[in-house]
């Protein structure tokens, strides 16, 4: 097909920036990634030098009082069964990311969603960028995360923050603007400064809304596991990733049914603690 | 001086509300500024309330009554015109003294109680404390002593949703109590309770109120409510004041047709009182006097009965024509032993309870004050040709004082 507008150099414009960015900035993420990599690598040998029986114990212990009986037999249940598959440095692995993950996303998108909710002209410049960050394939950023980051966790977690983030900036953001205007107003009224309006009245009333949108970055970073394995991540990524390659079914759902079992566990415990947040608890 | 003064109040909404204010100057009507974008939510509202006065502030939804209460405590920033809290004009307020008002002078009730659901009774009730910086064994103390003063002594813990509507609110006003405000503003705060716990709501702020002294600012939308409550009563409509008057006064001569439309719908037998048929005993007895005495005063003015008191006006009851006689037969030196004892009303009796009383007693009823002694009197002609003055009388009486000389009316009926 004859083209005759010229192509818009859109690729290249971005290669050179990135490149830009890479020389100027590269020393520096990479130190960053060292650090992050030193965490990761801190907690996941943490968690594996405990026996994986009192882990486990604590894991179904901690379900139990969060969500109730059911929710504690089934972490125990599970996790005792990944173990038996001989899958369990690799579920501690992904854990680990995940965790990571969801901590910078969350330290990331808890003062982003107030700022949003508190400020519209920060919303309207918000709102779009999430929008594309969500939308954008994921494996589009593990590209430059490289360069940047070095192949491996860091990179892939970076990945995984970019994409788990908006949940918890939007539904902070939805949360703290659907707090009844008469209970803001009340707290207005008593004299509050805004900072005790936000801690005392704001950020309780919106926490179930905000704990929603926690547990959607969590299964989020978990659906970037095997993306951020493609980059050597590890963890039950890596097992999928390698069945893949070597055309093994088995081993694939070995290790994908692994990672049901992990985010259902998660996705209980931490719905539950939004649900029994005071605010919903109190309704 | 007064507590509170508002001086030419004016509060435009919209995104030009210096060109609204021009308009409004040259008599421009709220459609005419509407059509240009802005809204007039109260426009020159001047008027001041006593310390310790319970003001009323009425009309309608959309007359500006919210708007304005919330300029008192600035939720709601006015465009022109000045609030003097204390003699100090609240409208040049920096945030910071804007947060010392709301924190320790003025406090709010609202009408969907805006309880935080979140925290326990006593939680909300502290709520003004813990914003003060107030330490929480002293905030807890203050809060629960707020609680039981409006009776709610025994649900500390409770979370609001385990309380009924009228509870709520009581939560709501301890949390207003608790931080010792010397100015309460109640928005519409009883508006959402069914009319049973409304009419309990209303008599126990009237009992608290003559504790406490404090004063109020009260919301509401319901006339009934208004006359109840109010020491006086400021009557809004469109944002601007059509009435500013006592309760009384806005009944007996309703300033306009608008006025006037509200008032009809007043139940007048429950609203007005005795104090506005009350008239001066001109004649009365004395316990030391002689019967042939008695029945002198009586000739005089045609009387049946009178009433007796002591030096002081403390009344001792009634003396009847027929006793008086009776005792001057048998030459009786004075009528001490001859006192009937006589039902007594107070001024703020509604004219309802006082037809009652009436029903059950041949005689004048006197009206006393909290101590005994004798105010006046209320007859049941006066009563009723009031109750034929008022608005919603049919053919009422054309014109004219009511009864000039009840007693003397009362008197030669029963002649």
């Amino acid at each position: 097909m004859n083209v005759m507008i010229p192509k818009f150099p859109l690729a290249h414009l971005i290669d050179v920036a990135l490149n830009w960015l890479t020389t100027h900035f590269a020393f520096l993420t990479k130190a960053m990634s060292h650090g992050v990599s030193l965490v990761i690598v801190g907690i996941t040998d943490g968690l594996l030098w405990l026996p994986p029986w009192l882990l486990i114990a604590a894991v179904s212990l901690a379900g139990w009082r969060v969500a109730g009986r059911r929710v504690g037999i089934f972490c125990a249940l599970g996790l005792l069964f990944v173990w038996d598959l001989r899958l369990w440095e690799a579920t501690v692995e992904t854990f680990t990311l995940v965790l990571i993950s969801t901590l910078i996303a969350v330290m990331i998108g808890l003062p982003l969603g107030i700022a949003a909710a508190l400020n519209s002209r920060i919303s309207r410049v918000v709102m779009p960028v999430l929008d594309f960050m969500q939308t954008m394939p994921a494996f589009v950023y593990l590209i430059p995360a490289i360069p940047f980051f070095g192949l491996g966790a860091v990179s892939a977690s970076v990945a995984t923050v970019i994409f788990a983030t908006p949940p918890t900036i939007r539904l902070t953001a939805l949360g703290i603007g659907q707090v009844p205007a008469d209970l803001t107003e009340a707290a207005d009224a008593f004299g509050s400064t805004r900072r005790q309006k936000l801690l005392k009245v704001q950020l309780p009333m919106a926490m179930p809304t905000i704990m929603a949108g926690i547990n959607q970055t969590i299964m989020l970073s978990l659906s970037m596991v095997v993306i951020a394995a493609m980059i050597g991540a590890g963890g039950l990524g890596g097992n999928v990733w390698q069945a893949i390659q070597r055309l093994e079914p088995g081993k694939g759902f070995e290790a994908g049914i692994a990672i049901v079992i992990l985010a259902m566990i998660l996705d209980r415990i931490t719905q539950r603690i939004g649900r029994n947040s005071p605010a919903t608890h109190a309704k | 001086m007064a507590k509170i003064q508002v001086e030419h109040l004016t509060k435009i909404f919209g995104p030009r509300p210096q060109q609204a204010l021009r308009m409004l100057d040259k008599g421009a009507s709220n459609q005419e500024i509407r059509e240009t974008g802005n809204a007039v939510g109260i426009a020159d509202v001047s008027f001041e309330v006593e310390e310790g006065e319970l003001l009323v502030v009425m009309g309608l939804s959309g007359s500006g009554k919210s708007t304005l209460i919330r300029c008192l405590n600035r939720l709601n920033s006015s465009t022109r015109g000045h609030i003097r809290i204390d003699g100090e004009d609240i409208t040049r307020y920096d945030r910071e003294q804007l947060l010392a008002l709301r924190r320790r002078k003025v406090s709010m009730v609202f009408q969907h109680f805006a309880l935080f659901p979140y925290r326990t009774v006593t939680d909300n009730a502290a709520y003004g404390l813990e914003i003060q910086g107030v330490e929480q064994d002293e905030r807890r103390a203050r809060a629960i002593e707020a609680l039981e003063l409006v009776g709610l002594k025994g649900w500390e813990d409770s979370y609001p949703r385990q309380l009924s509507g009228g509870m709520q609110q009581r939560v709501g006003l301890a949390r207003a109590l608790a931080v010792k405000s010397d100015i309460l503003l109640m928005d519409e705060a009883f508006s959402a309770l069914d009319p049973l716990i409304r009419r309990d709501m209303q008599h126990e702020l009237v009992s608290l109120q003559r504790r406490m002294k404090k004063t109020i600012v009260f919301i509401t939308h319901d006339l009934d409510e208004a006359l109840q409550l109010g020491d006086r009563i400021v009557l809004m409509k469109d944002g601007r004041v059509v009435q500013f008057g006592t309760p009384e006064e806005i009944l007996n001569s309703p300033a306009n047709a608008y006025v006037e439309r509200f008032v009809e719908n007043v139940d007048m037998s429950r609203v007005l009182t005795a104090s506005s048929v009350l008239h001066r005993a001109r004649v009365v007895a004395f316990p030391q006097d002689g019967p042939r005495t008695v029945l002198y005063k009586m000739n005089e003015e045609n009387y049946t009965s009178l009433l007796v008191v002591e030096r002081d006006y403390t009344l001792r009851g009634t003396i009847s024509l027929e006793a008086a006689v009776e005792a001057a037969r048998h030459g009786k030196k004075t009528i001490e032993n001859l006192i009937e004892e006589t039902p007594v009303i107070g001024p703020d009796d509604p004219l309802m309870s006082v037809i009652n009383t009436l029903a059950g007693w041949r005689y004048v009823l006197p009206v006393t004050d909290p101590d005994g002694k004798l105010l006046g009197i209320v007859t049941r002609t006066g009563v009723i040709s009031a109750l034929a003055e008022s608005p919603q009388g049919e053919g009422a009486a054309e014109g004219g004082e009511p009864v000039i000389d009840a007693a003397a009316v009362e008197g030669s009926e029963h002649a």
